[in-house]
């Protein structure tokens, strides 16, 4: 066989080989699990019963002590939203400080506005809504970060690789839930991580442990005996913000239109 | 204090995490990225289109595409948290990203316009090289100068008029290549902001189409501009240096700016300008018409708090002025020149108002925030996304360009005396 014809031959086993090959696709760990049906068998879900919180802002002071977020910065990983929906069907919303501090008057904070009196005769009903991370089934966040720095782990919860973010905000952008920020010390994306350093152990969150009225509860929902997921599966639970498809696991009992 | 938190004003009610996190540099990067995409396309209509009354202004935008290059990366460098890991985006792409595509997408064009710059320079490596060679009793900086030239012919030597026939061929390939490339490069740094659904503002298909249309507009006003600029500062030098030498040709002698050519370009950008303004009043149209949950707050936005940005600023005077100078019949440099500059400030604020205007509402729809630009820094942080550090991504264009003319001359005087 001379050169030409053993190139002339390569060539052909090559693209005849080609066609067989483009039919196989490259193996994914993660599909190769779903095919041996082995998924993991825990996914939190965090319960949250509006109808128990009292804004006592126990749960904000908690997590950030827990989780090394400065008492005096302006972020923080979890809050506490204050709802006043007056007769006349305008709704003041605030949360001075995340509620860290609670909320010690009966004045609606708004922002460079100031603060707005809303008489009690005026109102009509008022609540507050805590908040946190809805580790969400199809995380936008974790989509949109262009170096994989902050992931989801096999339990549902989306954590961030602070040795590897590279701080360009495009996930704190790609949240519809607004529960991103920058970590003033380590310059990276921070965010709430249902406190994975301690449910991972057996324990419940900072927040969960924190609050006094039972108004924020943790499972999983992969436990049909986890009463979490009971009241789940059976209680009437609404979830924020459907609409963006992101899939969020933080349930609401008595969740109220108004809530944003 | 958090990042953010110094130039952000809230009002009403806004998530606490929520400052404007975006700022100037993220206004700078699609503004400059603009001008890059749309200064080659604009040196792509006389290399494949065969316009050859743009001959001139074709080979500066060329050079200056490439000088503008490397300061669209800038921007994004210096708005990262962590500016020394930037380099990952390249290196492990997560490629669910819209901004991991950015690597490819900027090298490849990179390669393009670089390699379509040699193949127009080549010519001129291989003389000055030869020229550098003969010449007896060289100074440092000559022999300096001839090691670079004779490493820019990357070994081709051959200009023989077969060999010229080719490049100018491969030229041509390289142009072709890289109108879709620039329009990808751009049309992608839209794409960034169109996808990002929890984004009312941005959140739009039409966002690529937008960004390219403005881009070609921005890069053909720069390019315009500059050509004009430096054709009567060489008017003004030719003047001066007279003085001392009067065997220098007069500026009557040399080439000035070249009308048609100011008018044949002022034709593209008008084509462009209507198509940027036909998107973006499409999009306007369909949000109005549709009243998606978010219209309110958009509306209460754009009608109100950023009227005069938008409507005044951006479509009146940046827009429609600059649209009527360039339509009236007999125009001149002058015009030229004012319509330009009001283009490539209405495109700069067509990038402010989406990418400030876009985080000046809260993802709940129930408070604003203002973004105070910082002016005087006093820290690093305030330095890099204020005016300052927004001037220095302004100015670094024209310093790479002075640059790069000293090896790719724009401008050769030799033709003309």
């Amino acid at each position: 066989m001379n050169r030409r014809d053993f190139l002339k031959n390569s060539i052909t086993v090559i693209a005849g080989l080609a066609v067989p090959l483009s039919a196989l696709e490259l193996i994914s760990p993660r599909k190769l699990l779903a095919t041996k049906g082995d998924e993991s068998p825990v996914r939190w879900a965090f319960l949250v019963d509006t109808q128990a919180c009292v804004g006592c802002g126990f749960c904000v002071k908690a997590c950030k002590t827990e989780n090394e977020i400065p008492h005096e910065t302006n972020i923080t990983r979890t809050w506490v939203e204050r709802y006043v929906v007056t007769r006349k069907g305008k709704t003041y919303v605030d949360s001075p400080r995340g509620a860290r501090d609670g909320f010690t008057t009966d004045r609606i904070d708004q922002g460079e506005e100031g603060f707005r009196e809303v008489k009690a005769e005026e109102i009509e009903k008022a609540f507050f809504v805590p908040k946190l991370c809805n580790q969400c089934d199809n995380p936008a966040c974790v989509q949109v970060c262009p170096v994989g720095a902050t992931y989801q782990t096999p339990d549902g919860v989306v954590l961030v690789d602070r040795k590897h973010c590279i701080g360009c905000a495009y996930c704190i952008m790609a949240c519809p839930y607004g529960v991103r920020s920058f970590n003033p010390a380590y310059k990276t994306a921070e965010k709430c991580t249902f406190c994975y350093h301690r449910i991972s152990q057996g324990m419940k969150t900072a927040c969960v442990d924190a609050c006094p009225f039972g108004a924020r509860k943790i499972g999983n929902l992969r436990d049909p005996d986890d009463p979490v997921t009971k009241t789940i599966m059976s209680g009437r639970v609404g979830v924020l913000k459907e609409q963006y498809g992101t899939k969020p696991q933080v349930y609401y009992l008595a969740l109220s239109r108004e809530v944003k | 204090m958090v990042h953010g938190e110094a130039w952000t004003l809230k009002e009403l009610f806004v998530y606490p995490n929520e400052y404007i996190y975006w700022t100037i540099q993220i206004v700078m990067y699609p503004f400059m990225t603009g001008l890059v995409a749309g200064a080659f396309v604009l040196s792509s209509l006389y290399h494949v289109f065969g316009i050859k009354q743009l001959k001139d202004i074709a080979r500066f935008s060329l050079v200056f595409s490439f000088a503008l290059l490397p300061v669209a990366m800038i921007p994004l460098q210096l708005h990262l948290q962590h500016p020394e890991r930037g380099i990952e985006v390249m290196l492990t792409p997560h490629f669910t990203s819209a901004i991991a595509a950015f690597g490819i997408a900027f090298s490849t064009y990179g390669m393009i316009v670089a390699s379509e710059l040699w193949f127009v320079y080549r010519k001129h490596f291989v003389e000055t090289a030869q020229a550098l060679g003969a010449k007896r009793d060289k100074t440092i900086p000559e022999r300096g100068q001839q090691l670079l030239f004779s490493l820019l012919t990357l070994g081709a030597w051959d200009i023989s008029e077969q060999a010229l026939a080719r490049d100018e061929k491969a030229v041509k390939v390289m142009a072709t290549a890289g109108i879709p490339v620039a329009c990808l490069l751009h049309g992608y740094a839209g794409f960034i902001f169109g996808s990002v659904k929890a984004n009312a503002l941005w959140t739009t298909p039409l966002m690529p189409f937008i960004f390219i249309c403005s881009a070609v507009v921005s890069g053909i006003a720069l390019c315009v501009l500059c050509y004009i600029a430096t054709m009567e500062i060489r008017k003004l030098m030719v003047a001066w240096k007279r003085k001392s030498d009067p065997s220098l040709p007069t500026p009557e002698e040399i080439r000035t700016v070249e009308m048609f050519e100011v008018t044949m370009t002022a034709k593209y950008l008008v084509l462009a300008l209507l198509a940027a303004l036909g998107l973006e009043l499409l999009d306007l149209l369909f949000r109005d018409y549709a009243k998606f949950s978010s219209w309110e707050i958009v509306r209460s936005l754009i009608y109100g708090k950023d009227f005069v940005n938008v409507f005044v600023i951006q479509y009146g005077i940046g827009n429609l002025v600059p649209l009527a100078l360039f339509l009236l019949p007999r125009l001149t440099v002058r015009r030229a020149v004012v319509a330009t500059l009001l283009v490539l400030m209405g495109v700069f604020m067509m990038r402010w108002n989406l990418v400030i205007g876009g985080q000046a509402f809260s993802a709940s729809f129930s408070g604003y925030m203002h973004y105070e630009l910082p002016i005087i820094p006093h820290d690093i942080e305030t330095f890099k996304e204020g005016l300052l550090g927004a001037l220095l991504v302004g100015v670094l264009p024209f310093i790479f360009f002075w640059g790069l003319n000293k090896i790719f001359p724009v401008f050769k005087c030799e033709d003309t005396h």
